[in-house]
């Protein structure tokens, strides 16, 4: 009993220090930029490893999703009610940034049923340029030019929280009995229907779901930087995405944390490097793919981030003679 | 006839631009056929050719015809090196792991080449331009050289394919990849070969884009070069007619365009266009889907 009250405790605590923190002064703002820029990273890892490491599809359209996300969330803050309190406005925002973008997973979801692997990549590659295109013709929406004037309303609580959500989510869907249809999609998803999973669902529910954490992450970016353009949400933002998954992991929740903070970590130090610092994350990618395609933890976790039931530990192989 | 002669340029505009994207597309459908895989990259080649020409024509003055040889030379030994190094060691790996490079690589190319000239640049001309006129309508010899040599270079591609060994070798690969390198067919040489082939295509289509849109910008890989793709896959890609034919629809469709709206709406109509036929034909129009054993 003591046991299973620690891990929400332990999450309450994180909050709770996230809050605290950056009225402590231990932490300046730089620093506070960087771990929420973390969190905002991870929720978009994980949401995509849930397409292309769990589904195993490839999705190269996150980048649309969030875009979605954050115009919609700041719409809402900058357009249409512009003063209201942060407390009530903001949950509001992130709920909707998402909404909006999970709406759009389901069409992206529906085409997935008829296509697979290129045809899909390609869908989801158009589905990126339509909502950029899109977004640069509509005057409401400042056009390229973007959105100017967002509230900073993102701080460390809500992203750690946010953050907290997406991975419990993901979770609690990939190790639920109609989220592991997911993973035997990956498998074969002719014998996965054979078995009597029902893919159609299942691939409706991990778009939209991805689509949905995108969206979140998308309206912690747009009041974290409070500017946002149609070119910020480019391939090379899907490309980011892509290297945070592909480096720590496919299908690994601990891997997206991994991915995430390498990632973060490397766009800071590179800062230097000026365009140049472009060049380095799609080689990164190439070299990935290479020597290692599946990611530092690829297929496996960190056993606190399992579900309990899950983490009774393997029985050892038989030594070799 | 004012009408009419509007209509007639638009319709050259068309046969140029279509003509030009059918060169790129022919470079993603060929390789798409022997590999099964989508050379997110090949773009990238595409730009990388004006930039060739570019550097060449700063270096050395060279004539349009030398240039033209230079430029289709390098690009093909960049596609080749590309092969070998990034493509080939991933042979064998999921299909997905060989997209995903691909679009690395050509990002790297975009990046590396940002990185050198941040900025686009103005091409140099190569040729005397001299503008016919037939009652209004207007033709420069630029227009004729683009289509013509378009135009023939797809007439030697499609002898190629369809004449020699090489050619048939490549078609034989396509249809069958696991049994036909079994009956001797050095399956590595031909696909180098079409790694070249659609290379060189890529690059003299980057230098005749130059030469008739003279202002050339490391993005335009993805802004050019992946309209090509969207134009492969339109007409099935794998499909040699059909990237011919998916250029050309291309081609109109954006000039139409263009003549009705405004100008940024060229992307949002062409990817959209884009969604509506996979919807209706997944497999492009003149695309068969693969055979699924179970």
């Amino acid at each position: 009993m003591k046991n299973r009250l620690l891990t929400p405790a332990l999450l309450l605590a994180g909050l709770a220090i996230s809050a605290i923190l950056p009225a402590t002064g231990l932490v300046n703002d730089y620093l506070q930029f960087v771990l929420v820029s973390l969190a905002i990273n991870a929720i978009l890892c994980v949401s995509l490893n849930l397409v292309n490491g769990w589904m195993g599809e490839f999705s190269v359209g996150h980048a649309g999703f969030m875009a979605l996300g954050a115009y919609a969330s700041a719409l809402l803050t900058v357009r249409l009610f512009p003063g209201a309190p942060p407390w009530l406005i903001f949950p509001l925002a992130i709920v909707t940034g998402g909404s909006v973008a999970g709406l759009a997973g389901l069409p992206v979801g529906f085409l997935s049923f008829k296509t697979r692997g290129d045809y899909l990549a390609i869908i989801t590659l158009a589905f990126l340029m339509i909502v950029k295109s899109g977004l640069e013709n509509i005057p409401f929406t400042g056009g390229p030019r973007g959105l100017l004037g967002i509230p900073h309303f993102t701080n460390l609580p809500w992203a750690y929280f946010c953050c907290v959500v997406a991975f419990w989510g993901v979770r609690n869907l990939v190790y639920s009995k109609f989220g592991r249809g997911i993973s035997a999609i990956r498998e074969d998803e002719v014998a996965a229907e054979s078995m009597g999973v029902d893919t159609r669902s299942a691939k409706l529910a991990a778009f939209v779901t991805s689509a949905f954490f995108a969206g979140v992450a998308g309206a912690l970016f747009a009041h974290q930087l409070q500017f946002i353009n149609p070119s910020s949400f480019d391939i090379l933002k899907s490309t980011e995405m892509l290297v945070m998954v592909y480096l720590g992991g496919v299908a690994s929740l601990g891997g997206s944390l991994l991915g995430a903070g390498v990632v973060t970590v490397l766009t800071q130090i590179l800062q230097p490097l000026g365009t140049w610092r472009m060049v380095v994350l799609p080689l990164m990618l190439v070299l990935l793919m290479l020597f290692r395609p599946s990611g530092i933890m690829g297929y496996s976790d960190w056993s606190w981030l399992k579900p309990r039931s899950e983490r009774n530990p393997k029985p050892k192989p038989e030594p070799k003679r | 006839m004012g009408s009419l002669n509007y209509f007639c340029q638009q319709a050259i505009n068309a046969l140029q631009l279509g003509s030009i994207y059918a060169l790129i597309a022919l470079g993603y459908s060929m390789v798409y056929g022997v590999l099964s895989m989508i050379n997110f990259a090949h773009g990238d080649v595409f730009m990388l050719g004006a930039f060739f020409c570019l550097l060449l024509v700063a270096l050395v003055p060279v004539p349009f015809w030398l240039a033209l040889i230079i430029v289709m030379g390098s690009t093909a030994l960049l596609g080749t090196l590309i092969e070998r190094f990034a493509y080939r060691p991933l042979r064998k790996a999921p299909r997905v792991s060989a997209i995903i490079t691909a679009l690395g690589c050509g990002l790297v190319i975009q990046n590396v080449t940002l990185g050198f000239s941040p900025y686009a640049r103005r091409m140099p001309s190569l040729l005397d331009i001299t503008t016919y006129q037939f009652g209004g309508l207007s033709i420069s010899t630029l227009q004729i050289l683009i289509i013509g040599i378009s135009l023939s270079l797809m007439v030697l591609l499609d002898y190629l394919i369809r004449r020699t060994p090489f050619g048939m070798a490549m078609r034989a690969i396509s249809f069958d990849r696991a049994t036909v390198p079994l009956l001797g067919v050095p399956a590595n040489t031909v696909i180098t070969i079409t790694f070249a082939v659609g290379a060189a295509l890529g690059g003299a289509a980057g230098l005749l884009y130059g030469l008739a849109y003279p202002v050339i910008s490391p993005t335009m890989g993805i802004a050019v070069g992946w309209k090509a793709f969207v134009a492969a896959v339109i007409g099935g890609i794998g499909n040699m007619r059909g990237a011919v034919l998916g250029a050309f629809l291309l081609g109109g469709v954006e000039v139409i365009t263009v003549t009705l709206l405004p100008s940024t709406y060229r992307d949002l109509v062409v990817y959209s266009l884009l969604l509506v036929i996979l919807v209706f034909k997944p497999y492009g129009l003149l695309g068969k889907p693969p055979l699924q054993k179970v």
